[in-house]
């Protein structure tokens, strides 16, 4: 493999809710590729990918609790970076 | 503003799991969990135990509730609206019956293990994990049956699952599976479940087969299948914090972890082959080939999450390479192998479609015309002259993973592949080198199997022939069994969607009852 292979990834159900997710992750990760499947999205970024906070308060005009995620997330990849600001993934390599 | 909401994340959750816990006085720590020492793992500090969700049990229900309130709004909405009769066929529902025969017994497998895995741990932090998870899978299995007692109302094979997981031969792949996950002491058990199984493998069933499952009309099957997938979020990192936490107590634990990494990959691969078939051949809409799932959900993803672990010391799992070269064949042996032992199996088989075997064909441009479409164009003409076939022979099973030895040398995939053992003066046969060296590293163990195929010859299920064997599986026949093409499923479909007289000619040339 020429290219390394550090990729975290983090799939959501595909509706109403995941929208300003979806939206919050494509602006704060510059890299992330976004790609729909039947039902679900599958977020896919090299090494780190991060959801904050504030830029999903910002598009919903609410509070929101990064724990919230639980509620449409479908599975993910990398390690779990959680605190009240954002909800993580990254790749130590 | 409640108490809990001054505190932060990590300050709640130490008040919440850690300082629930606390040092015994009058008994040993080693008299209250007598497990955790025998398989050989070292552990220096259990407070080094980092819990990546940082979920409280307060946050735990809240959330839980709220999965659960979406989840059955969706399953009433689905039975109130008939959705049964608006998936893209009733060939689909075949695939519910694997799941809810094949599965959902080990949601409640899975139950059971980590509450037991939870007792016997001696640290905080993952007695809490493993309680959730315990809770977590108790919910998986409910809802699976909610969901899919409403198909049971309208198609055959579904009225008694955990009777036939019990009993039917092709179901002894997923029960011994989590048979021989439970009987290993807590922290292979970990291991096995939540890392190998659950982060390198389950995605391929809850992702693509889910989505699958959305694409064919299913809602209330992707429902509940991304609903569990989200607590699996929570498992595989649980999986993956056991593996971080077991390397960085004692290099000690390092080849330990390999070796259960090496074990269980293999025994999760050879029961997901069953979900390369679900793919392929059991949903009419497709959205992915295995072959394609199994790169992106393995060898890219997969890929990345080991080499994440070579700091560790822990490389790619034992024979991964193996799995790349049956891509590509995967799938059709085993869809051959049901439509072989279709009277014998709870749901129906077919041979695809023509523009089914055009999808094939371009999904598999390596092997599918050259070694599958003949096999399926053959049967086709069997069926044509009123002759289906059905193999009356009963196969030799693998000892480990107790598929039959249906599987082909990983580089020629016109050879069966046989390995085999000796042990005590007896011969033990494999379907591969992978389960071969599963068996020679603990053969005591895997000499107890109960092998299906065996058991029938010994007298152990119900009698010598088939329709015994089927009425001891509560399996009725001419109903649940056989080809879908002569099937009362099929002639109830075509019914409903007001094709009266195929439904009629159907039912007349059930050669099946």
């Amino acid at each position: 493999m020429v290219n390394k292979n550090n990729n975290v990834y983090i799939a959501l159900q595909n509706n109403e809710e995941s929208r300003p997710l979806i939206e919050a992750i494509e602006h704060d990760n510059s890299d992330a590729r976004v790609e729909f499947y039947p039902a679900m999205v599958k977020i896919d970024a090299p090494g780190r990918l991060v959801i904050r906070r504030e830029t999903v308060e910002d598009l919903i005009g609410r509070d929101w609790d990064p724990q919230e995620i639980h509620i449409n997330l479908i599975s993910l990849s990398g390690n779990v970076i959680e605190d009240e600001d954002q909800f993580g993934l990254e790749r130590a390599n | 503003m409640s108490a809990n909401q001054r505190l932060n994340l990590r300050e709640k959750y130490q008040k919440f799991t850690r300082d629930l816990a606390w040092e015994p006085s009058y008994q040993k720590k080693s008299d209250i969990f007598p497990q955790t020492d025998f398989e050989g793992i070292h552990i220096h500090d259990w407070d080094k135990w980092e819990d990546p969700f940082r979920l409280t049990v307060d946050a735990y229900w809240k959330y839980q509730a709220e999965k659960e309130k979406k989840l059955y709004s969706i399953i009433d909405a689905f039975a109130q609206n008939n959705g049964q009769l608006n998936v893209t066929d009733a060939r689909y529902i075949n695939a519910l019956k694997l799941f809810l025969t094949g599965v959902s017994p080990l949601e409640y497998a899975a139950h059971r293990g980590f509450a037991m895995a939870g007792r016997q741990f001696g640290g905080v932090g993952p007695q809490v994990s493993c309680q959730m998870q315990s809770i977590d899978e108790l919910r998986h299995v409910q809802t699976q049956i909610h969901t899919i007692s409403h198909y049971n109302k309208y198609f055959n094979g579904f009225h008694d699952w955990q009777h036939m997981h019990d009993r039917v031969w092709y179901l002894s792949v997923p029960k011994s599976f989590f048979d021989d996950a439970m009987s290993a002491g807590p922290f292979e058990f970990v291991t096995a479940i939540s890392f190998s199984f659950e982060y390198v493998l389950t995605n391929l069933l809850f992702m693509p087969f889910m989505s699958g499952a959305a694409f064919n009309g299913d809602m209330a099957t992707v429902t509940f299948g991304f609903s569990a997938q989200s607590d699996e979020s929570r498992h595989m990192t649980l999986g993956l914090e056991v593996i971080k936490f077991m390397l960085e107590q004692d290099e000690r634990n390092v080849p330990i972890v390999q070796k259960w990494i090496d074990k269980w990959f293999w025994r999760g691969y050879r029961l997901l082959a069953l979900v390369s078939m679900m793919m392929d051949y059991m949903l009419p809409k497709r959205v992915m080939s295995w072959k394609e799932a199994w790169e992106m959900y393995f060898e890219q993803n997969g890929g990345a999450l080991f080499e994440d672990l070579a700091r560790y010391g822990i490389r790619m799992p034992k024979y991964w390479e193996v799995t790349v070269k049956e891509k590509e064949r995967l799938s059709h042996e085993v869809w051959s192998t049901f439509y072989n032992y279709d009277h014998a199996a709870a749901f129906h088989s077919w041979v695809p479609d023509e523009a089914e075997m055009q999808w094939l064909t371009t999904k598999y441009p390596h092997t599918f015309d050259q070694y599958y479409r003949p096999r399926f164009e053959h049967w086709q003409s069997q069926t044509d002259k009123g002759e289906r076939w059905y193999n009356n022979t009963l196969p030799m099973l693998c000892q480990t993973c107790q598929i039959p030895m249906v599987f082909t040398e990983p580089d020629d995939p016109t050879t069966t592949c046989y390995r085999s053992s000796d042990y005590k003066g007896e011969k033990y046969h494999f379907c591969s080198d992978g389960c071969k060296d599963i068996f020679d590293d603990e053969p005591e163990k895997y000499v107890q199997a109960w092998l299906p195929v065996h058991q029938i010859y010994q007298g152990n299920c119900g009698g010598a022939s088939v329709p015994e064997v089927l009425e001891w599986y509560h399996l009725r026949d001419g109903e649940d069994n056989k080809d879908y093409l002569y099937s009362q499923d099929r002639a109830n479909w075509l019914k409903w969607k007001g094709l009266t007289e195929e439904a009629e000619r159907t039912l007349k040339a059930v050669v099946n009852g």
